[in-house]
């Protein structure tokens, strides 16, 4: 089975001394801890903060999966890259951060995406998981390779103010399937580009994320298992609510999932099947010039309308549609944009259900229309 | 019976931006019917056009799955809190 605990050297017994002075955790905590490995998915929000505290403590080796390129959006709370490192790949950049921080770990990068075809051998290949990614598929794909492997799946996932943690897939314990058995529709719950997030957010809950794969890999403390931390930042209030097993769980209780599959999920909001036919900026901009008769209607939220919009349009929230069609002149083409071109897809069906068929949707939406049309305009 | 519902801060604009609110009924299904009733925009959110539950959004009776118990017909008693958390994907 494993091999002995690897010893410390006199370097490590000096950088880890406040560790060793801790009875709980002592010499053999942290041998245990060197003698282990970490699959870190995502190294973006929950990913930073999980991977600097894993790093620092001692975690002898970590493999990070992540393809994605730092953008300067990312800088807000993603504290393991910095300016000098946008348009670079978040692993590189990770891994020049977590070496400095600690030139004892030992690193593996796998600049990819996890899928079904790599999933299963990367997770047998670690101790536990800490899953840090952002969007529903790639959360139930990292869930089930961690049941069928037999791996913990240290688990959180953030919103706006709102964070969850809990430990799943532990031998006795539930899995995320047993608390979600089937994830919301696309287009259901927004994105964090789409809804938001405060930055020290996944702050906080990447730190739990790093403090439950400590003490699981240690031996010490009680995991956060059959429990699920619910975090309010706003109210500040921190909660625990019980998770419990369920037996007819298709990855852990009937164990009917015998395989990965990839389930196709939308990582963003999910744009409608059925859509509306679209224009492109540099149309919408000639036909304004040419004095066309059109509507141009804003769908995004009024605090995105603070940020920046498209001169000439009116501010009708998606969220308060159905009034501002009552308002809507039916001689006038319809032109509707949000933000990136997805959510006026849904307005844009929404307003022709309701008998308005010249209705278009803005093309990747107020972003690239600073980009083709105006720079000017402020990008968020 | 009168029990605390909370619900997280993304629903609140659609409850006048409250996230702890007083609401009533017998069993959790009526407490989740009267706030529907009086914040209809917010009904869509807690349950299906049958008026089920969906699989991603779990109700916690005083910290409880009220799915390992009789679901929305699980009964309330007075003082009791139920809280509403939906499946969030952000990392
Ligand atoms: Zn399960």
């Amino acid at each position: 089975m494993k091999s002995p605990l690897p010893t410390l050297d006199r370097a490590e017994i000096h950088r880890y001394s406040r560790h060793l002075i801790l009875p709980e955790m002592g010499v053999t905590g942290q041998r245990r801890l060197k003698g282990s490995r970490v699959l870190l998915v995502g190294a973006g929000g929950l990913g930073s903060p999980a991977a600097l505290y894993l790093a620092a403590a001692g975690v002898g080796h970590v493999s990070l999966v992540e393809f994605d390129v730092v953008d300067v959006t990312n800088l807000q709370r993603q504290v393991l890259h910095g300016t000098k490192d946008v348009g670079r790949p978040k692993a590189e950049s990770a891994r020049d951060r977590l070496l400095d921080l600690n030139p004892h770990l030992s690193l593996t990068l796998h600049d990819t995406r996890l899928h079904a075809g790599n999933a299963l051998e990367l997770v047998r290949d670690h101790d536990l998981v800490v899953d840090g990614t952002d969007n529903f598929g790639t959360r139930y794909l990292v869930n089930d390779a961690c049941v069928l492997a037999g791996r913990p799946n240290v688990y959180a996932s953030i919103f706006r103010f709102d964070g969850q943690a809990s430990v799943f897939a532990t031998a006795d314990g539930p899995c995320y399937r047993c608390l979600y058995p089937s994830p919301p529709p696309p287009g259901e719950v927004p994105s964090c580009a789409e809804g938001g997030v405060l930055g020290v957010l996944p702050g906080l809950l990447g730190t739990i994320q790093a403090t439950e794969a400590l003490k699981l890999l240690a031996g010490i403390g009680q995991p956060l298992v059959g429990r699920l931390l619910l975090v309010d930042a706003l109210a500040m209030q921190f909660r625990t609510v019980k998770v419990r097993k369920d037996p007819n769980c298709p990855a852990c209780g009937t164990r009917t999932i015998r395989e990965l599959r990839e389930e196709s999920f939308a990582c963003e909001v999910g744009a409608p099947v059925e859509r509306v036919p679209e224009i492109t900026p540099v149309e919408l901009a000639k036909r304004v010039l040419r004095g066309d008769a059109l509507t141009l209607l804003d769908v995004r939220e009024p605090h995105e309308w603070e940020i920046t919009r498209i001169p000439g349009a009116r501010l009708a929230p998606l969220s308060r549609l159905a009034e501002e069609i009552q308002r809507l002149d039916p001689a006038r083409e319809i032109v509707v944009y949000c933000r990136s071109g997805v959510r006026s897809q849904k307005a844009g069906l929404q307003i022709r259900a309701a008998g308005f068929p010249n209705v278009l949707s803005l093309a990747g939406g107020v972003l690239r229309y600073g980009d083709d049309v105006d720079p000017s305009l402020p990008r968020y | 019976m009168s029990v605390q519902i909370r619900i997280p801060g993304v629903l609140a604009p659609l409850t006048g931006g409250q996230t702890a609110l007083q609401a009533s009924g017998a069993t959790v299904g009526e407490v989740v019917a009267d706030l529907a009733g009086r914040f209809p925009r917010i009904a869509g959110k807690l349950r299906d056009a049958r008026g089920e539950p969906y699989p991603y959004v779990v109700f916690y009776l005083n910290d409880d799955d009220i799915r390992f118990h009789s679901g929305f017909q699980t009964a309330v008693k007075d003082g009791d809190e139920i809280v509403v958390v939906p499946a969030i994907a952000g990392g």
